[in-house]
């Protein structure tokens, strides 16, 4: 193993590294901003949780727990994921129906399952198994994909899309179903199609509309105007667009915040610790953060590029957007751009699963750059 | 793309995956400057709005109440005072076991099912750390044997709050008043910036007059609060000024007695120091109690005031509007003096009636056999009525009227309390305006023994008396003495306000009059020598009685027959000492009949003891 391990390392990687590095199999400037990530997280959740320690040893735990899982899995070459995607996925599906039957009741929704000794989302899983799932179908018929290709892989994603909503999770759905959609995306549809799925969607969207619970629709409602009811659920919209306008350009000055700290904020500490970072370091401190995304981002998307699979390519492609789909839908939510919609800041939001999710994702995206086999030509 | 190949084509699939991750790139982009563009506008250009946004969020400003403040007396006798009322109060979230705590509670205070009932209605709707009240009112017993059992009641305590108390109860409640809760009419007319914070408003008598002095200013505590309210700290504060302790020219002592005197019955006692318009008394029974009221008085309550044929809610001494009867005597007899109608020497005969020329009518004289040939003198010494019709019907209305307002007859006094009624002065124009009739001569004659049209309060009867006393100089009856901005502080008297003097072109005119009037107390026969018994000093008075409604000419007015509340008003005005001054009284008791065998004794209760314990200060 160890020799055939040796022999696929990339030829042309001639740079000069500690065989301890190469022994992590972790795509250095990735792990870095990761790290980076990570670190103005603790930082921003250090103020937003008005300095309670026991949180931030808490999330330096699950922080330790999710790198671990990062590297852990960035150790398993790509070709053992393929191979587990449909049991993955298999058991996901199951979970999600055994939540819909017996799961409890936790924060109005059936979520968590529960199983003795600990709780967990098996929408979480999803998160990973669809674009896994949708890629491993894709990925063995010639691109782009045909029609009937397309309606399998459209369902593959769908019905976990569906059963999420049913929980209902609105958020997890939404970011379910773009990791999917994401894999199709790349694979090469057409634009074509693209566009006309959109226009269904639009068409239906209306139909939608009574499928939606009350909170949903009021949701919808409350984003399109704001103040109507600014002491019930417009508040979090209007609250953490005072704290983000109010820190200006330099912000209020870390553990200076007085929404955030007067408790004006809610989910301060989660969903809307963007804002905390608004409101304490201002539009420079936004920007540091934004650019840290993009640089994962563009990483992100280099490495699918230079992925040698259609699977792990998709994978690698499906994993970098969908991560940036948390980013965009928690900011443009926080900032009054989109609905509200439960999905946490990655790396910065306080909170387990996802965070442990969005590793292994990671760990994923690393074990695909880092188990290259040479290739002749190209 | 349209092109369909059975074959994977690892080439093309790497291009066209590239491709597609440069669009997904650049789409990111895009959002990215969306999300950045959203945030300039943010945080640049709506930046001063948000700032403003949280500045509000976080401070909040809290009225602070100021203390009202106190009254006392002319002695400094304590008459509305702020007293802590304590209440029991918990604050939900320091509580353990709700029930088990309310279950407890109930041992050793009284807890009724309605106080659970408030209880559980405020527990909705506040925030778990504000302390609810359970208990309102705790008695003094309670409130130790809380105190004594506290430790075992966490998150409950007893909170104190000021309210208005009134130590003497109903004495000269018509006088000081009464505060109560702010109603929405009242809401309208006050400050709406001073009384933030402020749940009471004077709603009668001084408290209500001197409002915005008892008042003072609202102070402010800007609090830094949380979202949901909790204070977190104290930022700034501006402590409120309290309100002036007011000292009224009002004698508690001599206000018991005439209050004493009059217990039982309906009518008022009005005691005005001639030289200064200073109220002494100012009693108007029956009375009620201005601390029923502090708090919110029931319904049930207030109608059985309302409804009351007492009409103890009824401010008679300035607003019971009464015909002067006789009292009005010595001001006509002056009028005549004056206007040179009558000398002192001018004698009337007097047969019991008058009448007019050329009209059958006869006026009567209350006396039936008549009083014979008569003098200004024995006329208001004997009160006779056929003297007064025929000076009257000499002077004329044109001429009574001109005199009488002089002493402020017709008028509101201006004296130092809200609602004063100005009663009725008659003249030909008022009737002509009011009635739209012409004036009758015969009405000029009953106007002459202050019948008929005639209306006044006590307290411009008493007003008038003083003015009398005085020799014409004529002081605004007030009730303030003096405000003090401290308690503790120095006094700060009011001057008595001079507002006129009453023509007489001979002073001597004075004299006849007030000799008469001595004459009415001292003389054995004048008609209120019943007083006279055992007098250290001099009083010059004069009774009244006034007619409740007419006597059909030749029926035999007998006092017995007709119903109680149909009898005639009893009046007596006086003053002393004759020498010089210092007390000038009018009493009214409703339906009492006589005015020297019920008004009369009640002047002399009150002057008796001005003149036994001199007023101080």
């Amino acid at each position: 193993m160890s020799s055939d391990y040796n022999l696929t390392r990339l030829a042309d990687r001639r740079h000069r590294r500690s065989l301890f590095i190469r022994g992590l199999n972790v795509d250095l400037p990735l792990l870095a901003a990761l790290l980076l990530l990570a670190a103005v997280g603790l930082i921003v959740l250090y103020s937003a949780s008005a300095q309670n320690n026991d949180m931030l040893i808490r999330q330096i735990i699950r922080l330790g727990l999710g790198f671990t899982v990062l590297l852990v899995l960035a150790h398993i070459p790509p070709h053992h994921f393929e191979r587990w995607t449909p049991w993955l996925y298999g058991l996901g599906v199951f979970l999600l129906l055994a939540v819909l039957v017996m799961g409890e009741i936790g924060k109005g929704a059936q979520r968590w399952l529960d199983l003795g000794v600990i709780r967990f989302q098996p929408s979480e899983i999803m998160k990973l198994a669809v674009p896994l799932m949708v890629a491993w179908y894709v990925a063995e018929r010639p691109l782009p994909p045909a029609y009937k290709a397309l309606l399998v892989a459209s369902l593959i994603l769908v019905v976990p899309t569906i059963l999420i909503a049913r929980q209902p999770d609105l958020g997890t759905a939404l970011l379910v179903a773009s990791s999917g959609i994401f894999v199709l995306l790349l694979a090469g549809v057409a634009w074509r199609w693209v566009f006309l799925v959109g226009a269904a969607l639009a068409a239906v969207a209306p139909v939608l509309w009574y499928f939606l619970r009350d909170y949903q629709r009021q949701r919808v409602i409350t984003f399109l105007n704001p103040e109507n009811d600014p002491l019930g659920s417009g508040y979090h919209i209007i609250q953490s667009k005072i704290a983000i306008g109010s820190g200006g350009f330099y912000g209020k000055g870390w553990l200076n915040g007085t929404q955030a700290h007067l408790d004006f904020l809610p989910e301060r500490s989660t969903d809307f610790i963007f804002a905390v970072l608004g409101e304490e370091f201002g539009l420079i401190g936004i920007l540091v953060l934004l650019a840290i995304y993009l640089f994962i981002i563009a990483r992100g998307l280099y490495i699918a590029t230079q992925a040698q699979s259609t699977f792990t390519r998709l994978v690698a492609g499906s994993i970098t957007l969908t991560f940036f789909v948390y980013v965009f839908v928690n900011i443009g939510m926080v900032t009054g751009l989109l609905p509200v919609v439960g999905v946490p800041l990655p790396l910065v939001s306080y909170g387990g699963t996802s965070l442990v999710t969005l590793m292994a994702a990671f760990g994923i995206l690393m074990s695909i750059h880092t188990h290259r086999r040479l290739l002749s030509g190209s | 793309m349209a092109l369909r190949t059975p074959l994977k084509d690892h080439l093309r699939e790497t291009h066209l995956f590239t491709s597609r991750a440069l669009v997904a790139l650049v789409g990111v982009m895009l959002l990215l400057v969306l999300v950045v563009g959203r945030l300039v506008y943010l945080q640049i250009i709506s930046h001063e709005h948000f700032s403003t946004l949280s500045e509000n969020n976080r401070v909040n400003i809290v009225p602070i109440p100021p203390t009202r403040g106190l009254i006392y007396d002319r002695k400094g006798v304590l008459l509305a005072q702020n007293l802590p009322a304590f209440s029991l109060e918990v604050i939900p979230e320091q509580v353990k076991n709700l029930d088990e705590t309310l279950a407890e509670l109930a041992g050793l205070v009284a807890i009724s099912e309605e106080d659970l009932e408030q209880f559980k209605k405020r527990l909705e709707q506040k925030h778990p750390f504000e302390a609810i009240p359970l208990r309102l009112r705790l008695s003094e017993e309670e409130v130790a044997r809380f105190a004594v059992n506290r430790h075992r009641f966490p998150g409950v305590d007893i909170g104190a709050r000021l309210t208005r108390d009134y130590p003497l109860g109903e004495l000269g409640v018509h006088a000081v008043g009464f505060v109560g809760r702010i109603n929405e009419a009242e809401l309208q007319s006050l400050d709406a910036t001073n009384y933030r914070g402020t749940t009471y408003t004077g709603k009668t008598g001084v408290e209500k007059y001197y409002e915005a002095v008892l008042h003072g200013q609202v102070g402010y505590q800007h609090e830094e609060t949380n979202a949901v309210g909790r204070v977190l700290r104290v930022l700034e504060r501006r402590l409120p000024a309290p309100g002036q302790n007011l000292y009224l020219s009002l004698d508690a002592d001599l206000q018991w007695v005439a209050e004493l005197a009059l217990t039982g019955k309906r009518g008022a006692v009005v005691a005005i120091n001639p030289k200064s318009g200073e109220v002494l008394v100012l009693a108007s029974l029956p009375g009620y109690d201005p601390g029923a009221f502090v708090n919110g008085i029931s319904t049930k309550d207030y109608q059985a005031l309302q409804d009351s044929l007492d009409q103890p809610l009824f401010n008679r001494v300035l607003t019971g509007q009464y015909p002067p009867g006789s009292t009005i005597k010595p001001l006509l007899a002056l009028a005549g003096l004056e206007y040179k109608e009558v000398t002192p020497r001018t004698s009337t005969f007097c047969p019991g009636w008058f009448s007019l020329p050329g009209d059958e009518h006869r006026y009567r004289d209350w006396k039936r056999e008549g009083h014979g040939t008569t003098n200004v003198r024995t006329a208001i010494m004997h009160s006779c009525d056929v003297y007064f019709y025929d000076l009257a019907r000499t002077l004329g209305i044109d001429r009574i009227h001109k005199y009488l307002s002089y002493f402020g007859l017709g008028r509101r006094t201006g004296i130092d309390l809200p609602g004063e009624a100005a009663g009725l002065l008659p003249s030909r124009e008022w009737k002509r305006a009011a009635r739209r009739q012409a004036w009758f001569p015969g009405e000029t004659l009953i106007t002459g023994i202050g019948q008929g049209f005639m209306l006044t309060t006590p307290l411009q009867l008493a007003a008038a008396t003083a003015m009398l006393a005085n020799r014409g100089e004529v002081f605004r009856p007030q009730i303030l003495r003096a405000t003090q901005a401290t308690s503790g502080g120095e006094l700060m008297m009011q001057a008595p306000l001079h507002t006129a003097k009453v023509p007489l072109s001979d002073p001597a005119n004075w004299d006849v009059v007030i000799g008469a009037m001595q004459d009415v107390v001292h003389d054995p026969g004048g008609t209120a020598k019943g007083i006279n018994r055992g007098l250290a000093y001099h009083i010059a008075g004069k009774t009244g009685t006034a007619q409740v409604f007419g006597i059909k000419q030749g029926e035999k007015y007998k006092a017995s027959e007709l119903a109680e509340r149909l009898h005639d008003h009893a009046l007596f005005v006086a003053f002393a000492p004759v020498e010089d001054p210092e007390i000038a009284v009018a009493v009214i008791v409703e339906n009492g009949g006589s005015g020297s065998g019920e008004a009369a004794p009640v002047a002399r209760a009150v002057m008796d003891r001005y003149f036994s314990g001199k007023p101080g200060l």
